[in-house]
């Protein structure tokens, strides 16, 4: 507790936005205090960004629509990204396969649908599928590697998630599919207009992600999770099972991309490779909130959804992920220990 | 550099430096190449067209090993360097009629530049194990991304190969099936090989290994870390250049995702991984088992048996072998298929 104050001075002295990008101001000491000086300097920034989009555009109603989208989509990459920083934090494992469970998802709930199930009570199937499944995963292929070099883990889910993938592309073929929800229709917010379904899968995003929190803070079982992502031999010492945490995290993780993808199915087109896309956000957002902090996953997903929306405006004709990519490679060597630090 | 042969190099202990058997490893390769020259003539036309491909997945690969197996730098973004190698080759041919042996020395230099500055920002602000491959893989996506959207480069479109009536040498073209090709790729890869016997063998090589096994102590010593990590980025990026470089001549088109698509990457990582990592062989014997899987399970699925019979003409088997055979390989024979077997014969 007691480096705070003098963190916090240190970073006043440097002065305005500066303070957050320099890396040798890192903290020492885990602290449960609010960063507030931080946050503060980030909203500053999204400000300024936004009013630049204005000036750019030279349109409100693009900036408002370009700000709607972006949080609401913010929302989805925050869950899928708080599952992959918290399978970092805790097995420090750098899961390339996390998309291709999220597409796994995506075709479950396409499969539901055709069978008549609405789309948000196939989560009532794919979020304990994916759980189980990431159990067995765990416990059948990564439990074999744990501890070894970090290429090993890396490319083992790299295996996995050309084995996931590749057999989608081999029993559904590359046709895009979709998923319908009935009654989809826009809804005016302020001068923008967003689906229902958008609105739908942010808040649901929102819910679940609330619930991973007060599982991770409140319950015995987060408490474990949380020892051992601290020290995982002094966890083993006061009798936590290290191998059943290992298990369950990574499978809390997995349920959570599961979730995402029958989330997002309404507002996607289902392909094999539609996960990958969110894995490249994710990662994104994993570096920008730290890896293996959950509650900065989330704010960092809300950041990156806006910054895709408002680097579509910067840079007309360019792929959105371009600037997702900019922010990325600009956040790995200015702040590689993301905008808020680690505390799983 | 004579310290594997002198008799008089000891440690500071007494005991003599061990043996590489560098020498061994240039014979065998002369050995080697002496008695694949012969093989497009004796191999079918498919036959010879999946040996090209397995030169092509062993040069990526040999670059790919250089920066990662033998430099300890993870990179998971080598479809960067592939990618330049075959766009300044496109490029260069297709808008202004340059010949893709210039096309290819050119694009070995701008993905050494890339890979130099790529590498200085990453070392510059430490980025290890995890941030290195996503950073290197976020490079990567970049000019994916900047290809796809982008007038200069033709957009998604990329380029095509114009055909010439007559075969040539100079414009690297021959007819389709032609042994000339293979010859190419065999050259290429022997000189990669080469390359990589001496660099490992060298000052710089041995320097580089020092840093990737305990970087604080090779700096300690005066070891310029920094100075020789970047050349053996390098030197990676321009092997894997050449691949790519060579790609587009042989099948005569690149679009952004070809070049530098994240499947790329993983083609330049399987090998080595499956070979073995930082050996000089691994690449290679990697290359040799990745290389027909394409063709074998493409067999099995336009002729599937009566079981798979609504798998027919679907794609994704072989990369689906591909993964199953990186599981087992990173879990069970970590030191890949060279490794292993090079263990066994040391310890007889």
């Amino acid at each position: 507790m007691t480096s705070t104050p003098d963190q916090d001075h240190v970073a006043a002295g440097n002065g305005g936005g500066v303070a957050t990008l320099d890396p040798d101001e890192l903290p020492t000491a885990a602290t449960r205090t609010v960063p507030w000086l931080r946050i503060g300097v980030i909203a500053a920034l999204i400000v300024v960004a936004i009013v630049l989009a204005y000036v750019r555009a030279g349109s409100g109603v693009v900036v408002v629509q370009a700000v709607t989208t972006g949080i609401l989509i913010g929302g989805i990459y925050g869950l899928v990204a708080m599952g992959l920083t918290l399978i970092f934090g805790v097995l420090d494992i750098v899961n390339f396969a996390h998309g291709s469970f999220l597409a796994l998802a995506l075709f479950l709930t396409f499969g539901l649908t055709q069978a008549g199930l609405h789309v948000y009570l196939a989560l009532a199937v794919s979020v304990p599928a994916m759980f189980l499944l990431g159990v067995l995963v765990q416990r059948g292929i990564l439990a074999g590697a744990m501890g070894k070099p970090l290429e090993n883990q890396l490319l083992i889910t790299l295996g996995i998630s050309l084995i996931i993938e590749n057999a989608l592309l081999l029993f559904f073929g590359a046709n895009p599919r979709s998923v319908a929800l009935s009654g989809d229709r826009g809804v005016p917010i302020f001068e923008a207009v967003a689906n229902l379904s958008r609105i739908l899968a942010f808040v649901g995003a929102l819910l679940l992600a609330g619930l991973l929190y007060l599982l991770l803070q409140r319950t015995r079982l987060g408490t474990a999770i949380r020892a051992v992502a601290a020290n995982d031999t002094g966890a083993q010492l006061v009798g936590i099972d290290t191998r059943v945490i290992y298990a369950v995290t990574f499978a809390l993780g997995t349920a959570c991309a599961g979730a995402a993808g029958t989330l997002v199915a309404p507002l996607v087109t289902i392909e094999p490779t539609t996960g990958s896309l969110f894995n490249i956000v994710a990662f994104v957002v994993v570096v920008l909130g730290g890896m293996g902090n959950v509650v900065g996953a989330l704010v960092g997903g809300l950041i990156i959804g806006l910054a895709e929306q408002l680097g579509g405006i910067y840079l007309p004709g360019q792929s959105p992920l371009l600037s997702v990519f900019i922010v990325f490679v600009l956040v790995l060597f200015l702040r590689p220990q993301g905008l808020f630090r680690r505390s799983a | 550099m004579t310290t594997t042969t002198a008799p008089a190099a000891t440690t500071a202990a007494g005991k003599p430096l061990p043996r590489q058997p560098w020498n061994r490893h240039l014979l065998a390769i002369a050995v080697l190449t002496v008695l694949l020259i012969p093989l497009p003539l004796i191999l079918p036309p498919a036959q010879a067209s999946v040996a090209v491909r397995v030169l092509i997945f062993a040069l990526m690969s040999i670059g790919w090993n250089m920066m990662s197996g033998f430099g300890g730098m993870f990179s998971f973004g080598h479809a960067a360097y592939f990618g330049i190698g075959a766009y300044a080759g496109g490029f260069l041919l297709v808008e202004h009629n340059v010949s893709p042996w210039i096309g290819m020395l050119v694009g070995m230099v701008i993905a050494a530049a890339f890979a130099t500055l790529i590498g200085f920002l990453a070392l510059r602000y430490k980025l290890r194990g995890a941030y290195f491959a996503l950073a290197t893989f976020a490079f990567a996506e970049m000019l994916r991304l900047w290809a796809t959207n982008s007038e200069f480069v033709n957009r998604a479109v990329g380029y095509h190969v114009p055909l010439r009536p007559e075969s040539s040498w100079w414009w690297m073209q021959f007819e389709p099936a032609s042994a000339n090709y293979f010859w190419i790729a065999l050259g290429l890869t022997v000189i990669a090989l080469v390359v990589s016997v001496q660099f490992v063998r060298s000052r710089a090589g041995q320097f580089t290994k020092a840093a990737r096994d305990d970087e604080d102590a090779a700096a300690a010593v005066g070891i310029p870390v920094m100075r020789y990590k970047l050349l053996t980025m390098a030197l990676s990026a321009a092997i894997t250049a050449v691949a790519g470089a060579f790609y587009v001549q042989y099948f005569l088109f690149i679009d952004p995702d070809l070049a530098f698509g994240s499947s790329v990457s993983i083609q330049a990582i399987l090998p080595a991984v499956i070979g073995g990592v930082a050996t000089i062989w691994g690449p290679v014997i990697g290359a040799v088992v990745m290389g027909p899987l394409n063709d074998v399970t493409a067999t099995i699925l336009r002729n599937p048996p009566p079981a798979l019979e609504f798998l027919q003409g679907r794609g994704g088997l072989d990369v689906i072998v591909y993964g199953a055979l990186l599981i087992i390989i990173v879990l069970l024979l970590p030191q890949g298929i060279y490794g292993a077997l090079r263990k066994r014969w040391s310890r007889r």
